[in-house]
């Protein structure tokens, strides 16, 4: 199987700076046709940078980004707009048009890059709504709807033109559980059903090692360990395990860099 | 507190004016980018016509209020001075002119940046902090035609039919306050102003501030929204800004523009 067809989303000696700031130091991370990915790690270490740099919101400043065959950072702007058809993302605010209502959110997609009839829009609308089970609720408005059903209605208009790869950003953040058990069903439900490619960006353990079948963490501009879910449990990393098993101190520090703290407490500034 | 040397402070200073100049740089590539080059989605009249109504005929009430309460207090004011005078009949060709050439646009102008300038930057803000404008980047839609130009264009559009609503409006409680509580002589109102108005001269140049101060307040409060910070802070600070910046704007440009059109260089 050639290099193109097993990963459809590859990143090679990645780097990216956000001013003086290094978020990624020569990153490579390879995500797999049709399965899960998770990228993990500690909240502020770039997870949703990794994300927008895979959907070229973001160029990176050294490095590859190469998703099916092609190299983000080298195609101009219209050919970028043309490449993420094929990428569905879901943001962690849902990021729900709210001066649409459900149904024309999901019809969105569609109405923009397809000149289907009516019927047609209305019967795929449908169909992603029932996918996501909100069928009922296509005429509310999203201020109308809770926060577990945002990111529903969100992802049945990120599926609207069936993507071959579909980003989650934070997707379990502030969910109830009755809310966050039915994200989980759904993501692993639609990779399987539509034979995509997901990537879950995500702190959240006990959910994303539930679903993935393939973790990577991330944190400190690298990439500290990969595995499947059961191969990061028993890393030997103490990194990697000190976030897998969620202690507060160890190789990440407790404490925020500072001066010694008898100095700043007696001495003279 | 970390104290700041002098050179320290010289450098700060220097970085401010850096960041103006590549502040104006971006606002300018940004507003070319959501003007030219190829379309966005969906029906750009429609859109249009969307924001027409939300930033114009939005506008309406707050804009018809105070010209009139313009055009009374010029008429009250003028003629208490022009009577001093005995020639409280020329109070209709004040009221007119200062209308025409200064107040209608440039009250128009600040009243519409504060009504519609700091919604438009609210708007888009609060667009960007929820991640619509990414979702629409990455649904292919470029946000930049979808989002800014329709708003562009309408505020561009709404800002001199405005203005001379404003004038008409004021021109009429001028005409109210000192034709019929004044007891000023209807002919000589209307007539006085007929005689001392030029087309060209005063209204024309009236238009072209008023397009002109359009122009800049929806330029400053699309360019504003879009360039926020993505916080409720982040939004805050760019509103009042959009409000100070095209206030600012708008003062300074119609001096220009005055010292142009009747200076006399």
């Amino acid at each position: 199987m050639s290099a193109e067809k097993q990963y459809a989303v590859e990143l090679k000696g990645l780097s990216f700076q956000r001013g003086d700031r290094s978020i990624f130091d020569n990153v490579d991370i390879r995500i797999q046709r049709g399965k899960v990915t998770g990228i993990m790690g500690p909240s502020g270490c770039g997870k949703t940078t990794l994300l927008r740099l895979i959907a070229a919101q973001l160029r990176p400043s050294q490095g590859e980004v190469w998703v099916n065959g092609q190299n983000l950072p080298t195609l101009s702007r219209s050919e970028l707009f043309d490449m993420r058809k094929q990428m569905g993302v879901l943001f962690q605010s849902g990021a729900l048009f709210t001066d649409l209502d459900v149904f024309e959110n999901v019809a969105f997609p569609l109405r923009v890059h397809t000149k289907l009839p009516e019927e047609m829009v209305r019967d795929i609308v449908l169909m992603k709504l029932q996918a996501v089970g909100l069928r009922g609720a296509w005429e509310l408005m999203p201020d109308e709807l809770s926060g577990g059903m945002k990111r529903r209605v969100a992802l049945a208009r990120a599926i609207a033109l069936d993507p071959q790869i579909l980003m989650y950003d934070e997707p379990f953040v502030g969910q109830d559980p009755i809310a966050m058990g039915v994200l989980v069903r759904l993501i692993r439900l639609l990779n399987d059903a539509l034979g995509i490619t997901s990537i879950v960006v995500s702190h959240d353990l006990a959910e994303t090692a539930s679903i993935a079948d393939y973790i990577y963490v991330v944190g400190d501009t690298q990439i500290l360990g990969e595995g499947t879910p059961d191969e990061l449990m028993n890393s030997d990393s103490p990194r990697v395990r000190q976030f897998m098993q969620g202690t507060p101190d160890g190789p990440v520090p407790f404490h925020f860099p500072a001066v010694d703290y008898r100095d700043d407490l007696l001495g003279a500034r | 507190m970390r104290k700041t040397s002098t050179l320290e402070r010289i450098r700060l200073f220097g970085r401010a004016g850096i960041d103006v100049v590549a502040t104006l740089g971006r606002s300018s590539v940004f507003l070319l980018h959501a003007l030219l080059g190829r379309g966005g989605a969906g029906k750009p009249l429609q859109l249009l016509i969307k924001q027409l109504y939300a930033v114009g005929v939005m506008s309406l009430a707050i804009i018809v209020v105070s010209g009139i309460f313009i055009g009374m207090v010029l008429s009250l004011q003028g003629f208490n001075i022009l009577s001093d005078y005995g020639s409280e009949q020329a109070v209709g060709q004040m009221v007119a002119l200062t209308l025409l050439r200064e107040l209608g646009p440039v009250v128009t102008a600040l009243l519409f940046a504060g009504r519609a300038g700091s919604a438009l930057t609210a708007e888009i803000g609060n667009m960007k902090s929820t991640e619509q404008l990414s979702s629409l980047e990455m649904i292919g839609v470029d946000p930049l035609k979808y989002i800014v130009a329709p708003r562009f264009w309408a505020g561009f559009i709404s800002m001199p039919l405005l203005a001379m609503i404003f004038s008409v409006v004021g021109i009429w409680g001028g005409a109210m306050v000192a034709v019929d509580w004044l007891g000023v002589y209807e002919g000589s109102f209307w007539a006085n102003m007929q005689n001392s108005v030029a087309f060209r001269e005063d209204v024309l140049n009236g238009v072209i501030k008023s397009v002109v101060f359009g122009f800049v307040v929806t330029w400053i409060a699309v360019f504003q929204g879009y360039d926020c910070e993505p916080t409720s802070e982040g939004i805050s600070r760019a509103t009042t800004k959009t409000v100070v910046y095209a206030s600012l704007a708008v003062l300074g440009l119609d001096f220009i523009l005055t010292a142009l059109m009747f200076g006399d260089f």
